[in-house]
């Protein structure tokens, strides 16, 4: 840094960032310190974008991978989508369990962390150490090991069911029938994301003022009232926070699916929209339909996490 | 208290718990004293959840352990005695663990370090200066934050394969880069914003340039800060599936996901060898755990720190 841009920092940077001074003039420093930033994100983020919107107004399939020039089609993809009954279907799929995983995990999530609060020391600490442990499991060694407890003929999970009196669970495969293969994999992801959602919510329940609990209590609340009308208000921000990331990170599933069908089936009725855009770009070069689907997975991410977003910028406001 | 650590998490655990919550913790505890045999049916409850949670990740070690024809057997085996390294040893004497391993750590260290560099130039500017333009790149960068990979793989795809770059290193660390910068820009934005500029002003008012005093006195309390960020980009980087799944599609330069992938793939046509795919499983995950131990703390705070500043 240069000796006259340093004394230009020094003379206009305000002291306290919301002083009025600060908005006196265009300053140079801090947009050059953007400038690394701003381009890696439209090189990585923001060129293939741009593309993609581009490409999701065009005929692009193999032809156009030998060199054929793209034709707009303004917007065939999408009403070529929005008529396509397996296009219906995927997204149908995708959103049940997006928001029936996402569900669960935030019912047992808040449960646990109920739980936590309930008991000793040292159960509690047992419990946020195997949480933490299951947190931690990279996804893709998550999956092989419920593939192997899940395994048709050696899981434990088929034997220990098969051990209760009248059910017979041998060699049941749980990966060959679309509704079981959706079971196994909302048990997966659920197991994956509970930890964070009970993480958050205790912290978030710790954080309630005994004396609050006590006057509460004094006053002649049961524990279920004090539950209802001061714990549940209080914790709330923390839970739509928590339930709205699960319903993003729920609908962005790809590596879970593709590793199930893997071990399964790749038939189309196991798809979700990561597979299916993957399917349609990688398997079909089918680009300009890809792209589309690309879009309209952004558009529902946006739709669901805007809240988040704005919840995050008032934070950023506030500092 | 910066806003990134407002939460404290995990109780004992957490590596920002403060007392007062714990303390609050052991009150509560005290009233549910009273009720006796209920307090027993939780306590067994809470170890019964424990024993269920951790059970694959406990799963997975001791099936590494077993021989082949120990996890043949249609009784499965709960203790790993009579076991070996054995499967170990077959999983890396053909070498593709240390092919997959340099790859990943290439890939992922590449990436970490352009990360936190330009993370680390704009969480200053963000937090330490207002300015035109503010606004608009806070946003952008938390809306980016959320796009999943799954909506911009295909153009990923395609863009890195037109330059020439599919299949090679660069390619997956410029996008692994720009996937990470954003919430390392968030992260970091917590930590720098948490350091009072009146520690810097102080030091102006001594003598020091801004730039000094920036670098002798803020630089050094953002070291924890920046470690902990550089973990987080780290872990990213280092699970990605997705994207290295489209941009690396050779096999000689699949990443260690992609390697431990293999195994699954490979047991739709031959009988799966389990004790070597969970040694491999083992190997990816052990490294992994650790580093998100350390970590873990500030990773639920910086996620949800939303929740309780609205």
């Amino acid at each position: 840094m240069t000796e006259t841009i340093t004394r230009d920092v020094a003379a206009t940077e305000p002291a306290k960032p919301r002083t009025p001074a600060g908005r006196r003039r265009f300053l140079s420093v801090p947009h050059l310190l953007l400038i690394p930033a701003i381009l890696i994100l439209l090189v990585g983020m923001g060129y293939p974008l741009v593309w993609q919107v581009i490409t999701s107004m065009q005929e692009f399939g193999i032809k156009q991978q030998f060199g054929q020039p793209a034709d707009f089609v303004g917007l065939q993809n999408y009403i070529d989508l929005a008529t396509d009954p397996t296009m219906w279907q995927v997204v149908g799929r995708s959103l049940a369990f997006c928001f029936i995983t996402a569900t669960m995990t935030l019912v047992v999530g808040l449960l646990l962390a109920v739980l936590m609060t309930a008991v000793g020391r040292t159960a509690r600490l047992t419990l946020q150490i195997s949480l933490l442990l299951a947190w931690a499991m990279p996804v893709v060694a998550a999956m092989t090991v419920w593939i192997w407890l899940f395994d048709r003929r050696r899981g434990v999970v088929n034997y220990l069911l098969d051990m209760i009196p009248g059910v017979d669970m041998n060699r049941f495969s749980w990966l060959s029938n679309p509704l079981t293969f959706f079971i196994v994999a909302s048990i997966i992801v659920i197991w994956m994301s509970v930890p964070f959602v009970a993480f958050s919510v205790y912290a978030g329940l710790t954080q309630v003022s005994d004396e609050v609990l006590e006057a509460a209590q004094l006053d002649g609340a049961n524990g279920a009232k004090r539950l209802r009308y001061i714990i549940m208000p209080m914790i709330r921000p923390v839970i739509m926070i928590v339930l709205l990331l699960q319903l993003i990170w729920d609908l962005r599933v790809f590596t879970q699916i593709t590793m199930l069908q893997d071990a399964g089936s790749k038939a189309s009725e196991f798809d979700l929209l990561g597979t299916y855009i993957y399917k349609l770009g990688a398997g079909s070069q089918d680009f300009g339909m890809a792209s589309a689907v690309s879009i309209f997975v952004l558009a529902l991410t946006l739709a669901i996490s805007w809240f988040y977003v704005r919840a995050l910028l008032k934070e950023d406001e506030q500092s | 208290m910066t806003t990134s650590v407002t939460i404290p998490t995990g109780g004992e655990l957490g590596a920002t718990a403060s007392a007062v919550p714990v303390a609050s913790v052991r009150t509560r505890t005290r009233w549910s004293q009273r009720v006796r045999p209920r307090r027993i049916l939780l306590t067994v409850l809470a170890f019964a959840v424990s024993l269920a949670w951790v059970f694959p990740v406990y799963w997975m070690m001791n099936s590494s352990l077993l021989s082949n024809r120990t996890l043949q057997s249609f009784i499965p085996t709960f203790l790993p005695f009579g076991g070996s390294f054995a499967n170990y040893e077959n999983v890396l004497e053909d070498g593709s663990f240390f092919t997959a391993l340099g790859i990943s750590l290439s890939v992922t260290l590449i990436a970490v370090f352009f990360c936190l560099l330009f993370a680390f130039l704009a969480a200053v500017a963000i937090s330490r200066f207002r300015f035109k333009g503010r606004k608009a790149f806070v946003l952008a960068v938390l809306i980016v934050q959320m796009l999943p990979a799954e909506g911009l793989f295909i153009a990923q795809y395609k863009m890195v394969s037109s330059v020439g770059l599919l299949n090679s290193v660069i390619g997956v660390s410029i996008i692994y880069t720009a996937a990470v910068v954003p919430f390392t820009v968030w992260m970091l934005r917590g930590f720098v914003a948490g350091i009072p500029a009146d520690l810097e002003e102080a030091a102006m008012v001594d003598g020091l340039s801004r730039t000094q005093a920036f670098m002798r006195i803020t630089f050094p309390l953002l070291a924890p800060g920046l470690v902990a960020s550089g973990v987080f980009a780290f872990l990213q980087a280092w699970n990605e599936f997705t994207v290295a799944l489209v941009l690396l599609p050779a096999e000689q330069m699949h990443t260690l996901p992609l390697w431990l992938r293999g195994f699954i793939q490979a047991s739709a046509t031959r009988e799966t060898d389990w004790g070597q795919v969970m040694a491999a499983s083992t190997l990816v995950a052990v490294p992994v755990i650790v580093f998100f131990l350390i970590v873990q703390g500030r990773m639920t705070s910086g996620l949800v720190s939303g929740a309780v500043k609205g």
